[in-house]
């Protein structure tokens, strides 16, 4: 009698955890309300429009935007004169490079970052180290392995090739400012183009805007379609790849593992530092914004464990013709990207938040290819 | 003894289902009270939450107004701080938020609120009145 218990109370678990099982991966994919929500968040119908930079007073002026667009192309801008924003930041290739470290005049510690969306991100590079865009692009201008200039000298160049257009959006000739005031808006300047930089729309955005409209939609595959049930559901992406650009443009210790013949890297734990002393920051001199208007920098969390080797969460939005991955391109495949949050591994310092996500073989390759249903659709997006 | 060992099955198959359940890290317990009004640990005070965006986003930097009375409803003086995290991630809040001011109904205006996750997230209020030192704990589902 006991044995017939124990043995139909076994068949009666795996009958339940089998019908579980099919139930949540029926065809029909019938969205609980929740996901709905969910996958309304992340389409790009829910971005709002550009936030304001307060701390840039031409952010929006569209003769700054052209100067911007000119210096981003403008080799002239470095130690050699080989080496432009744009040597790195490829235009055909989302503004990055393709390479695990990036190369100016000589090689970075770091992968480039794409540029689509930053905008909207209180943060900029992997630790955060500047609180804008235009503080942002003065930084690899006198880094010595990007451009490997200087402020004087960039402000020389500037002054002598494109005087007027300065002189037109600032209301001063460069070389009749302060040295850091004509830097800063150079900055400033590069910034207003960048900031036109948005991200395409996906087949992903055309599936949530029919699913957030109740309606049916083919613009996504079976495999697809499960790999985002994944993506927002059992592989707990959407904790950090939130909203329409996919990141919470926060920092984050994932257990990405350090590269030997690179310097020790803190991510956010120095970078959150770096943005407090930096005197570009939306507290400083050169800023625009008054001091209420710069709340990130305010309520920045500057210190703490959580910080050490935390880097930025990337947008995946096209992630998938952005190959390698990580903050130094630790990672060559969308497929070993999503192995290694499946596995957790213990981050080589600090403390990875990631948990073990008991993904089978299946479900990665149904989130690589929901992350592939991400590709751009070609067509540069105006301002929403 | 073979029969008390059949019983093995069944209960191996509940704990590891259970394991697995627990490991998604996407279920809080059961029994949290998500009420943003009650009284502090030790009883001391009554404290009282108000987002200044409702439903509580995710990913916005907002403000929260934070009133401390005593049990007969009167504002309280007291200093107060607000932290907070995700348990089940074993983080804090992604910002350090900081008492700004008072509103006109004597609440604290609390600054630079972020959540940057949806999911559960734990609010501790550290009060320091006329009553002693106490701690408001909240619950929030996002």
């Amino acid at each position: 009698m006991s044995r017939t218990l124990a043995l139909v109370s076994t068949a009666a678990i795996l009958l339940v955890a089998t019908g579980g099982i099919l139930a949540s991966r029926g065809g029909t994919y019938d969205w609980t309300e929740q996901e709905r929500q969910r996958i309304a968040s992340l389409s790009l119908s829910s971005l709002p429009a550009l936030p304001p930079d307060p701390s840039n007073a031409v952010a929006d002026d569209p003769a700054a935007a052209a100067l911007g667009r000119d210096l981003f192309f403008d080799t002239r801008l470095s130690a050699n004169g080989e080496v432009a924003c744009a040597s790195c930041h490829l235009p055909d290739r989302q503004f990055q490079d393709g390479t695990p470290l990036g190369h100016g005049i000589g090689e970075t510690t770091r992968r480039t970052m794409p540029i689509a969306g930053t905008a909207y991100s209180p943060w900029l590079f992997w630790d955060g180290r500047a609180d804008s865009q235009w503080a942002q692009a003065l930084g690899p201008l006198e880094n010595p392995v990007e451009h490997g200039s200087n402020r004087k000298d960039v402000v020389e160049v500037v002054s002598a090739n494109y005087r007027d257009e300065f002189t037109k959006v600032f209301g001063q000739a460069p070389d009749e400012m302060p040295l850091d005031m004509a830097f800063a808006s150079v900055g400033k300047a590069i910034a207003a183009f960048e900031r036109t930089i948005l991200p395409e729309r996906s087949r992903f955005d055309a599936y949530a805007d029919a699913v957030a409209a109740g309606e049916g939609s083919d613009a996504l595959a079976e495999q697809e379609v499960e790999g985002l049930r994944l993506f927002i559901g059992k592989a707990e992406c959407l904790n950090c790849h939130n909203g329409p650009l996919l990141t919470d443009n926060d920092f984050h210790n994932t257990g990405v593992p350090a590269v030997r013949s690179l310097p020790t890297d803190t991510g956010r734990a120095e970078g959150a530092q770096t943005v407090q002393l930096d005197p570009f920051n939306c507290l400083g001199s050169f800023s625009d914004a008054a001091p209420e208007q710069c709340a990130e920098l305010t309520f920045m969390k500057a210190s703490g464990e959580e910080l050490v080797r935390a880097f930025k969460t990337p947008s995946l939005r096209q992630v998938a013709q952005r190959a390698p991955f990580m903050h130094a391109g630790q990672i060559v495949s969308l497929a070993e990207v999503v192995a290694h949050y499946n596995s957790a591994p213990h981050a080589s310092a600090g403390h990875s938040e990631l948990v073990p996500l008991n993904l089978t073989q299946e479900e990665q390759d149904a989130l690589v290819a929901f992350l592939q249903a991400l590709d751009g659709d070609g067509q540069q997006r105006a301002e929403p | 003894m073979q029969i008390n060992k059949l019983w093995l099955i069944p209960a191996a198959l509940l704990v590891a289902g259970g394991i697995a359940f627990a490991a998604t890290r996407s279920t809080p317990p059961a029994d949290l009270d998500y009420s943003l009004s009650h009284r502090s640990d030790e009883g001391l005070y009554q404290v009282t939450l108000v987002p200044s965006i409702d439903p509580v986003p995710v990913g916005k930097m907002h403000a929260w107004l934070v009133e401390v009375t005593d049990s007969e409803g009167q504002l309280v003086e007291a200093e107060i701080a607000l932290d907070g995290g995700m348990p089940q991630h074993g983080h804090g809040l992604p910002t350090v938020p900081q008492v700004t001011g008072k509103d006109h109904h004597g609440r604290h205006i609390v600054g630079g609120m972020r959540f940057n996750m949806p999911g559960w997230w734990v609010l501790n209020v550290d009060i320091d009145g006329s009553a002693g030192a106490d701690t408001a704990t909240f619950n929030l589902a996002l």
